[in-house]
């Protein structure tokens, strides 16, 4: 190492020992503190895991019974749809409103407005009651005659309604969401493709899209953990999500409690999935944007390891 | 002498109220190296923009190797081309940005295979090749899969410069290339652009570099207020200006 190229003493420590030792300061507050929650925290999960009233054996039963897989494979799939569809359209709705022109800007301005006025569940059981508004859907000359038409609760069912009504209310938040995505990336970016004569609309896809999804992660991650838990709503339109079928076997047999934490660690598992999923998703956008890519979480143990092994 | 490359007639733009260019005329040969000179806000920029259509002129028109820039002309009129046409107009110059513009989230390569195969349909391979031959020739053959935050700001620049001579542009406008950059960066990307300039490609330099406006310029113009006051060879316009404008000038950046 270094310490045999020094010749002199630094000054202030020439009369120290050859060593000198480091005292940490100690902060008696803080462990005091750290003390007493760790006792409430393990008071809380000794109640949790004693106490009657939680029936874990009930818990048990019903986590991974078919039922209840089938239900968390429903919740899913509004999930997804809801989450492909509603950002697709939002990113159809963010470009509008960015566009010149005043009639796409309008409209897409007062979609927004209007969706964000309505609770999801007013929107949801507005769909369910569709067939009461209109009983056909036709294809046909607007205003003019109908060539084609179809039942419209026969042609939605009460599936494609509720992923209706989540994709609708999704896309007025990631409209924004993308729009702000867009505002962010540097004008001198798409006058770069302009210069280049790149075609306007892979522009959009290969230079502006993925530089914005640098803005748009964090917020989207938000929005689809929300719509997860969302889903739960469709419940009042007896869809068998996770949400309707606990409550459904709870009603047959009254063990409330257990079956809300079935659902509550459905709930818990799928947005730690989905977290995890986002991290990458946006390790993956971050490429080119600084020096050195952060590291993966492995990479990150790894490391840590190696230092110790080291020091 | 050889044909003429850009045309500039009578242009006149403004925006809003403020009128930034009040009838600029200008003149590019084939082959031939145009320095534009000129103090802040006198209309550089603006000039260099109109002549890729990134700005539309309010009067006057623009010509590259005898094709208007964003018009069609028929009899009298001229009618303003669709976006597309001017995208495929603008494959034919080469833009140089002041802070190079790259698109940080690809690759080098990436950057210089992108409108090669977007804009003019070449296949990917072919624009590979042509991209690794180019940063060979600006001096960056191993930065091929880099990304451009990687890089020094000299470097980005020469990369933007690669990048921009990947479409074969029959023209290249640059923006003021090292006013971004660390003074001992300047010399690598002068020295690229002194290379482009002795291989015949025309070119259009907005510098404050004199020196280098002196050495590479075949036509030097300087611009104050929205009008070209002087222009013709180095050894006049900066060594015996005869406008008093341009004098004031030359005082201040000498
Ligand atoms: N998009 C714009 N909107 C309004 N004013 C502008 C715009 N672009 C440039 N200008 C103005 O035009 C004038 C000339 O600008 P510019 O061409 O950039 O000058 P230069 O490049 O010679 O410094 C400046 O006063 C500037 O503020
Ligand atoms: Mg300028």
């Amino acid at each position: 190492m270094s310490s045999d190229t020094i010749t002199e003493p630094v000054p202030q420590l020439a009369e120290a020992p050859a060593e000198l030792k480091v005292v940490p300061a100690r902060h008696y507050a803080r462990w005091a503190a750290g003390g007493i929650v760790i006792v409430l925290v393990a008071q809380f999960i000794h109640g949790l895991a004693t106490n009657p009233v939680w029936e874990w054996n009930v818990f048990r039963d019903y986590f991974l019974s078919e039922t209840i897989v089938q239900a968390v494979w429903v919740t899913l799939q509004l999930t997804a749809y809801a989450t492909v569809l509603g950002f697709l359209l939002g990113t159809v709705l963010a470009f509008m409103r960015l566009s010149r022109s005043p009639v796409l800007s309008t409209v897409a301005r007062t979609y927004i407005w209007i969706f964000r006025s309505i609770p999801m569940i007013v929107q949801l059981v507005f769909w369910f009651n569709l067939s009461a508004l209109y009983e056909e859907l036709g294809v046909g000359i607007p205003f003019g005659p109908v060539f084609w038409s179809v039942d419209s609760n026969a042609l939605i069912g009460t599936i494609g309604a509720a992923v209706i009504g989540l994709t609708l209310h999704q896309a007025a938040y990631a409209a924004e969401i993308v729009r702000g995505g867009v505002l962010s990336v540097d004008h001198g970016q798409l006058e770069a493709a302009a210069a280049l004569g790149i075609p306007r609309l892979r522009q959009i896809r290969r230079i502006v899209l993925p530089q914005a999804m640098r803005a748009i992660l964090p917020t989207a991650g938000n929005e689809i953990i929300g719509l997860l838990k969302g889903t739960s709503v469709v419940y009042v339109m007896s869809i068998g999500e996770l949400f309707y079928q606990v409550q459904v076997i709870y009603g047959r047999n009254g063990r409330v409690i257990p079956l809300l934490l079935v659902a509550t660690a459905w709930y818990v598992v799928l947005t730690s999935l989905l977290s995890v999923a986002q991290y990458y998703v946006e390790r993956r956008y971050a490429r080119g944007a600084d020096r050195t890519p952060p590291p993966t979480p492995l990479q990150r143990l790894r490391r840590r390891f190696v230092t110790k092994e080291i020091s | 002498m050889s044909a003429v490359m850009v045309d500039v007639h009578g242009v006149h733009k403004s925006f809003g109220p403020l009128e930034v260019l009040r009838g600029v005329d200008l003149l590019v040969r084939a082959g031939e190296v145009t320095v534009i000179l000129g103090p802040s806000g006198s209309g550089k920029s603006t000039l260099l923009r109109t002549i890729n259509h990134l700005e539309k002129v309010n009067r006057g028109w623009i010509s590259i190797d005898g094709e208007l820039i964003g018009y069609r002309r028929s009899g009298n009129k001229l009618h303003e081309l669709k976006e597309k046409d001017v995208l495929r107009q603008r494959t034919n110059i080469g833009f140089v940005f002041q802070n190079f513009n790259l698109f940080p989230h690809l690759t080098v390569l990436d950057n210089l295979v992108e409108a090669p195969v977007s804009a003019l349909r070449r296949p990917r391979r072919e624009a590979e090749e042509t991209a690794r031959r180019l940063l060979d020739r600006v001096g960056l053959a191993d930065k091929a899969d880099t990304y451009p935050r990687q890089l020094s700001g000299g470097q980005q620049q020469r990369v933007a410069i690669a990048r921009a001579l990947a479409l074969e542009p029959k023209v290249l406008l640059f923006d003021e290339p090292t006013s971004a950059l660390d003074p001992e960066l300047v010399g690598e990307v002068l020295d690229v652009i002194k290379d482009l300039a002795e291989s015949g490609t025309t070119m259009i330099v907005v510098t404050h570099e004199i020196g280098f406006a002196r050495e590479v310029a075949d036509t030097v113009v300087f611009m104050d207020g929205g009008v070209v006051v002087e222009q013709g060879p180095p050894s006049a316009v900066l060594d015996n200006p005869r406008q008093e404008r341009t004098r004031a000038f030359l005082s201040k950046v000498l």
